[in-house]
């Protein structure tokens, strides 16, 4: 990862976070820069995290930067098989993760990069620091035509957003944060935020998708990092504090105690996965076989990321009605996954007769069933 | 020092550094009991509408997204109840009251407005209610750190975990003499402020667990009666453990197996063992490595175990066959799909090279990595997991010598690798040598298989291992 900036100090962070004497007027800033060296998106949301629970913001406000190798993030309440394809995403080895804070999916690779603004819970305010990113744009290229919505996005000439927002309110803290393009891939975005996945219905937060664009095709002179010290200098004044940046190693257990474990929370499936909130699937789809082709209806309920009921029509006597029924009651539980279904129903096959015919038609049927997850 | 900050944004309430008063103040009295023990939870209780508070920017209605509590749960100050959202912002909603949860307001989905009740609690009157006054949230940091606080005008010195026992011992700080430096109020100033009052000796934390009664049995047994000296009977103080069982359904792939394995259980096994020279293979694969290397594969043991025992059932087909439900008929497969089984976060997984009998020893690793990666990234398909007739299961990767496989059904035969060990053997000359030996642990069907057989096929299977070259003859 490269560090630009001369600026740039590496300190421990435990001597910035000791909470000052109470009592006293800290002699310390007013306010805090940290950059992330780590591009893996889990340790960065679980820095996130571990700010929001662990540091006293009543006399510093920080503001965090961070940048990920390419991953989709999900708002808290959504549900990733409407938002993306995720089918593709595990071909390309494109991360999913859930982040804690509202809102929608937006795409990160190297070229976007993020900012989130911790507060206390009083000192909360969106659009004042969307202005202060604005200002910063301006500041350094001042004909760039930017300005921020009453739906908290920044807009580039006044028609494609680069940058989307969201916060996170907890007892005493809360942040802010959003994204900001400069030269993400935007082929791979459009692919991966359109989901191929049918029939899905769900009280999920919905995603509002916009034509984006990149600050680098406004001007190919701007780079991220000059993006991230524009806005750092700008924060810096503002706070009145030196531009220093302190880069913070989301890996480093001794200045973030605990940081490990939230970063593994952030990857489990239950995190990820079962926190969708319940949604159902009702599609058809055909199956070719052997010169027919056939309909086949699946029903299901998913809670919780687990199939709850489940329902699978197919032409009458195709495969034998036992292991019909067996098939349902065993998904029935199961992690709705392409990877569980399949491990379940070829070991539901060792233990059906062995005949060839039955087994292409049970992994025929198979491969269909892991197309919908 | 000033601050420059730019609120254009024409929000209407901003947030007060109190909180609005959320109860109604005639429904509860601040009581000053000093009881330090809950007699009953359930009746005694006032019931109090925590109102939702105000979320800022101006904003009035939130959906309820989450509920992290369910009625008649009994929460702790500062737990969380559940999430709300609002325009893109996800809000933790915690708990003012140590108390049980009594009623939801909301279901999840729907609308929930500020100022309006959230939840009711009921707390327990002798404990009071928490000050309106937001507490300075101190994080959860060393112990050493102290803080101050005023209440009602006068400034205590204490720790963050003083004070909350004091509060949970409803004790008004200004009450309590500080005996630690400059007056500062250590957790014995509070004990024994509690102690005069209750003139009780206190027993450790209230929130401490309920402790099972100990069986009979594990009861400390009585000093025998023939020792003369008294053995001091000590102050019983109960040992507190939080740990709590948990059950889980068994679901899905985990069901599948639970079916599998006891139909394999129905198979009567017979277990062979040997142990196999490995020196001259493991010479043998140092100098292949490489070669693979610049082709792209990763070689591993596996391709040789795996040709090899292609080769042994081309001598012993019966090892590849399967016998049907009803045991009328044994079918010989003509392929050989040898599995291997592979140890992954979802569990054990068997994928299976197919048609060895025709593939090369390196063919046979380039699919081995082949399945590997797709294995670890959880993406292997159905026609890599059926069809299988054989199976290995290397697991001295991971440790162990002699092991007892179970065979996987419809096969009839499977094998598993210890570890291999450097060990002293004898050679011809009866001269002391440092041998790479591995064991073999199979288990074969006694119903279609027998004893001999089993053996033969591990001998030669052995003879190819322990001296590779002789693989060359009977390659294909």
């Amino acid at each position: 990862m490269v560090l630009p900036s001369l600026l740039k100090n590496c300190l421990q962070l435990s001597c910035i976070l000791r909470t000052p004497k109470a009592g006293f007027r800290s002699t310390t800033s007013g306010g805090l820069i940290i950059q992330s060296v780590s591009n893996d998106v889990y340790q960065n949301l679980a820095v996130e995290d571990w700010i929001h629970d662990h540091m006293d913001l009543e006399n510093q406000q920080v503001l965090f930067l961070w940048r990920n190798s390419p991953a989709v993030v999900i708002g808290r309440h959504q549900n990733p098989w409407q938002e993306c394809n995720l089918r593709l995403m595990r071909q390309k080895n494109i991360k999913l993760a859930r982040r804690r804070s509202g809102g929608g999916t937006v795409y990160h690779d190297l070229g976007n990069i993020n900012l989130t603004f911790f507060t206390t819970r009083k000192k909360y305010e969106r659009m004042a620091n969307l202005k202060l990113v604005v200002k910063a744009l301006k500041a350094l290229r001042p004909q760039l035509e930017v300005h921020v919505t009453d739906r908290y996005d920044i807009l580039l000439d006044k028609q494609y957003k680069i940058s989307g927002t969201a916060a996170k309110l907890g007892r005493a803290a809360a942040y802010h944060h959003c994204t900001l393009l400069c030269n993400a891939d935007k082929f791979v975005l459009s692919s991966v935020l359109k989901s191929p996945y049918k029939g899905i219905k769900s009280n999920a937060t919905p995603s509002v998708s916009a034509s984006v664009k990149n600050l680098f095709e406004e001007d190919p002179s701007l780079t991220s990092e000059m993006l991230l010290d524009a806005i750092a200098e700008e924060y810096a004044m503002q706070h009145q504090i030196d531009h220093r940046i302190t880069l913070i190693n989301p890996a480093d257990e001794t200045v973030l105690p605990g940081i490990s474990n939230k970063t593994k929370e952030l990857q489990t499936w239950e995190w990820l996965y079962g926190k969708t909130p319940k949604f159902s699937v009702s599609t058809c789809f055909n199956m070719v076989y052997k010169d027919s082709v056939l309909d086949v209806e699946v029903d299901m309920d998913v809670k919780h990321g687990r199939i709850d009921a489940c329902n699978i029509d197919l032409p009458e006597q195709w495969l034998p009605p036992a292991l019909c029924s067996e098939l349902m009651k065993n998904l029935t539980g199961s992690k709705f996954c392409p990877n569980e279904t399949t491990m379940l129903m070829t070991a539901l096959l060792r233990v059906c007769p062995q005949d060839d015919e039955l087994h292409s038609r049970w992994n025929l049927l198979c491969e269909n069933l892991t197309m919908l997850m | 020092v000033c601050v420059h900050r730019v609120r254009s944004y024409g929000s209407i309430g901003f947030v007060k550094s109190k909180y609005v008063c959320v109860f109604d103040k005639s429904a509860v009295k601040f009581s000053h009991q000093q009881r330090l023990f809950r007699t009953s939870a359930v009746s005694c209780g006032q019931i109090v509408q925590f109102k939702l508070s105000d979320i800022g920017e101006g904003i009035t209605e939130v959906t309820v997204k989450e509920w992290y509590i369910k009625e008649g749960d009994s929460v702790s100050q500062f737990d969380s109840i559940c999430e709300v959202q609002s325009d893109k912002a996800s809000v933790t909603i915690t708990s003012r009251y140590d108390g049980i949860i009594r009623k939801l307001h909301y279901n999840v989905d729907e609308i929930a407005f500020v100022g309006k009740p959230l939840v009711d609690i009921e707390i327990d009157a002798s404990k009071g209610v928490a000050p309106e006054e937001d507490v300075v949230e101190t994080p959860p940091m060393s112990h050493e750190e102290h803080t101050h606080q005023e209440i009602k005008g006068h400034k205590t010195l204490a720790t963050p975990a003083v004070r909350r026992l004091a509060m949970e011992n409803n004790i008004k700080l200004s009450e309590v003499v500080g005996t630690g430096k400059d007056n500062r109020i250590l957790k014995e100033d509070i004990l024994n402020y509690l102690a005069k009052q209750t003139g009780a000796i206190l027993p450790p934390s209230p929130k401490a667990e309920i402790i099972p009664p100990l069986p009979k049995s594990e009861t400390v047994p009585a000093a025998p009666k023939d020792k003369a000296r008294k053995i001091p009977v000590p102050v019983s103080r109960p040992i507190v453990f939080s740990g709590k069982d948990k059950t889980e359904p068994v679901t899905g792939f985990q069901k599948a197996m639970v079916k599998t394995m006891s139909a394999a259980l129905k198979i009567p096994h017979f277990g062979y063992c040997d142990e196999i020279d490995l020196t001259q293979l493991v010479q043998l694969r140092e100098e292949l490595k490489p070669l693979a290397q610049l082709r792209g594969v990763k070689l591993s043991f596996m391709p040789f175990f795996i040709k090899a025992a292609s080769l042994g059932l081309l001598q012993y087909p019966i090892l590849n066959s399967s016998l049907d439900e009803s045991c009328q008929n044994v079918t010989y497969k003509a392929s050989h799909n040898i599995g291997v089984a592979m140890d992954t976060e979802q569990g054990l997984i068997v994928p299976n090279v197919k048609n060895v009998q025709v593939c090369s020893v390196f063919e046979i690793a380039s699919e081995l990595n082949r399945l590997q990666s797709l294995g670890s990234a959880g993406q292997l398909g159905t026609n890599d997991l059926t069809g299988g007739t054989f199976t290995l299961s290397n697991i001295g990767t991971i440790g162990g010598t002699y092991a007892k496989p179970v065979i996987l059904p419809p096969e009839v035969a499977i094998g598993a690798l210890g570890k291999i060990q450097v060990l002293p053997r004898f050679n011809g000359k009866g001269e002391v040598f440092k041998a790479q030996i591995m064991n073999v642990s199979w288990s074969a069907d006694h119903r279609i298989i027998d004893g001999a057989t089993m053996a033969r096929f591990s001998n030669l299977w052995k003879s190819y291992l322990e001296n590779p070259a002789s693989m060359l003859l009977d390659l294909k």
